[in-house]
């Protein structure tokens, strides 16, 4: 077991460190990130202020060294917009992306989890198809659009909702709706095959002999149980929507990490960018570690198969 | 594309019948037949030039709205060119940066799949360590991160996109070559003498083709989808070129209004073509290939 935990780490360290060479060549490999951190049309005079303020002067190695130390001391450089710390910002904005997730979570599994129950209770049927057809259209829309779509019907035709902006629990509605449905989609799916495999099993056929209702069965007996898997991928999925709400966040203003990253861009603050995306890897490289020793804990067959 | 994937019929009796093949989404396989038509002939079916437009003549309505013309069947946009022009060759490249996308996903996945599920060893662990690492990016993000890195134009975001989606192949691909390689004809093989490179390109290749196929069917909606994400937020197809995601940032501007053809409208358009796309997808996947119906 320990053996286990401690390769698990090992692999979760290296992809760290991958991820890290990836992300420090990447900008390297696609040109001078010295013309990142100017305006094009810059003189080559400050091209070279700018090289050696950063560094960038430096042997390769040496620049790559400093990276990473400084990213080990949570140094992940200054925004040129805003002139603070990276690390700050983030965390300025972190509370809204997790309020944003947590809601939208909310509404995927009320959505997912009871359209997965149906359909797997009655599978092969209309209402199987139905939560299918829900499940893919989900899947098939872009989350954005879904926003827009969203604005103009609550905003500009209803008037009932904000069309954007953040600030009291009316304005975190659409948006979290938006996001949510992409994920409802995996949650339904995942709920369905996993009642599915619960309803066959042998603790089920007793239950049915012990002449329970069904609606006991299926509510207290398969549902508790088959509701473990969901939970897990909801919890790697909080952390997924955190990072992939950029283009939701972008169409309702939602001061969040999405948006952020979409300020960086546009202004071209480049050390937001890359502090984003690193820690949006960082942070999806530890939840895949805590599941992968948490099912090991659960589960011997997974730690004596490696 | 739904040419290209008929023509290898596993389970079909006849080349031509796949059609009757029960449960196959016809509705969904025309669409995207559609979709390619309009996109391949849209200078012959487009009534205005998609990037042109006049002042004079913005936001008007559909035809069928009051104050539309038959002129623009579906309404004009903030600088007055024709949605329903640009629409059609907004699917051109819908089309062109979908497939070119899964294609360069496609084989860098399929060849890295092959090469670390056959030889083993240490290529095996630096690909799949290279692969964890790629996974651990959100792909959405990663794509916004390369695109602001090198600049937006059709070229890059095929290459883009065929960089962040490649793991997905890989992972299978690999998957299926582990227990390929342990098969009775693969074992002839290496006592007939074949090098490493005959196995693994005439034995195994041929076999994983299938899965491969499937993959890419699903992986087009998703690419079409992130393309358009990446155009949205002005780091994908550069304007004034028309691309469905563009119409969309474009639609925001008269949003608030209530013109509704700019939003509603290149929506639908990537709606019908990434469910048709994941219909047919999810049908193959079932009929071409057991192992993937797990996926």
């Amino acid at each position: 077991m320990k053996q286990y935990i401690a390769r698990r780490i090992g692999y979760s360290l290296l992809s760290l460190f991958l991820l890290s060479l990836m992300i420090f060549l990447l900008v390297r490999l696609t040109g001078d990130p010295a013309s990142l951190f100017v305006e094009p049309g810059a003189g080559p005079e400050d091209i070279a202020t700018i090289r050696r303020r950063f560094g960038l002067d430096r042997p390769l190695w040496a620049q790559y060294w400093h990276f990473i130390a400084s990213f080990a001391q949570g140094d992940l450089g200054q925004s040129f917009y805003y002139r603070m710390p990276v690390l700050d910002l983030y965390f300025q904005r972190l509370p809204n992306s997790l309020l944003l997730a947590a809601v939208a979570m909310t509404f995927s599994l009320l959505i997912g989890i009871p359209c997965g129950i149906i359909a797997a209770v009655r599978v092969g049927r209309m209402w199987d198809s139905a939560g299918k057809i829900f499940a893919l259209l989900g899947l098939s829309l872009p989350s954005f659009w879904v926003g827009l779509v969203l604005i103009l019907v609550f905003t500009v035709w209803l008037g009932w909702l904000p069309s954007s902006g953040s600030g009291t629990a009316l304005h975190v509605l659409m948006p979290a709706f938006a996001l949510g449905w992409y994920f409802a989609a995996a949650h339904m799916r995942l709920t369905r095959s996993s009642m599915l495999e619960v309803l066959g099993s042998e603790y089920v056929k007793l239950a049915r002999l012990k002449g329970l209702p069904e609606a006991m069965v299926i509510g207290k007996h398969a549902f508790k149980n088959a509701l473990i898997p969901v939970i897990t991928l909801a919890g790697i999925n909080l952390v997924v929507m955190i990072n992939v709400a950029v283009v939701v966040e972008v169409v309702f203003a939602w001061p969040g990490i999405g948006r952020l990253l979409y300020e960086g861009i546009t202004f071209r603050d480049f050390p937001v960018v890359q502090g984003v995306v690193v820690i949006g890897g960082a942070m999806i490289v530890l939840v895949n570690l805590l599941v992968d020793i948490v099912y090991a804990l659960i589960d011997p067959r997974i730690r004596l198969a490696s | 594309m739904a040419m290209t994937v008929i023509t290898h019929p596993i389970a079909a009796p006849a080349p031509l019948a796949f059609w009757r093949l029960k449960g196959f989404p016809l509705i969904p396989a025309l669409i995207l037949l559609f979709i390619a038509f309009v996109a391949i002939f849209a200078d012959v079916l487009a009534p205005h030039d998609p990037q042109v437009g006049s002042l004079a003549r913005r936001f008007r309505p559909p035809a069928w709205q009051e104050g539309g013309s038959m002129a623009h069947l579906l309404g004009t946009d903030h600088v007055g060119r024709d949605v329903l022009s640009r629409l059609m060759y907004g699917a051109r490249v819908s089309m062109i940066v979908g497939l070119a996308a899964v294609l360069v996903a496609g084989s860098l996945g399929t060849l890295l799949g092959i090469l670390s599920g056959y030889l083993g060893g240490w290529v095996d662990q630096v690909i799949m360590r290279l692969t964890d690492s790629w996974l651990a990016l959100p792909a959405l993000t990663f794509a916004i991160y390369l695109a602001a890195i090198v600049g937006p134009s059709e070229l890059n975001i095929i290459i883009i996109l065929g960089s962040v989606y490649w793991t997905r192949y890989a992972r299978v691909i690999r998957g299926e070559v582990l227990s390929l390689k342990e098969r009775e004809f693969v074992n002839l093989a290496v006592v007939a003498g074949c090098s490493k490179r005959v196995i693994m390109w005439r034995h195994i290749l041929p076999n994983v083709i299938n899965s491969a196929i499937v993959l890419a069917t699903l992986m087009l909606g998703i690419v079409i989808v992130t393309e358009a994400a990446l155009s949205f937020l002005g780091v994908g197809v550069p304007p004034p070129k028309p691309a469905w995601g563009l119409m969309l940032s474009d639609g925001k501007k008269g949003l608030m209004v209530g013109y509704w053809w700019l939003t509603v409208l290149p929506g639908l358009c990537i709606m019908l073509m990434v469910l048709s796309a994941n219909l047919l997808g999810d049908w193959l996947r079932v009929k071409l290939d057991p192992q993937l119906r797990q996926l």
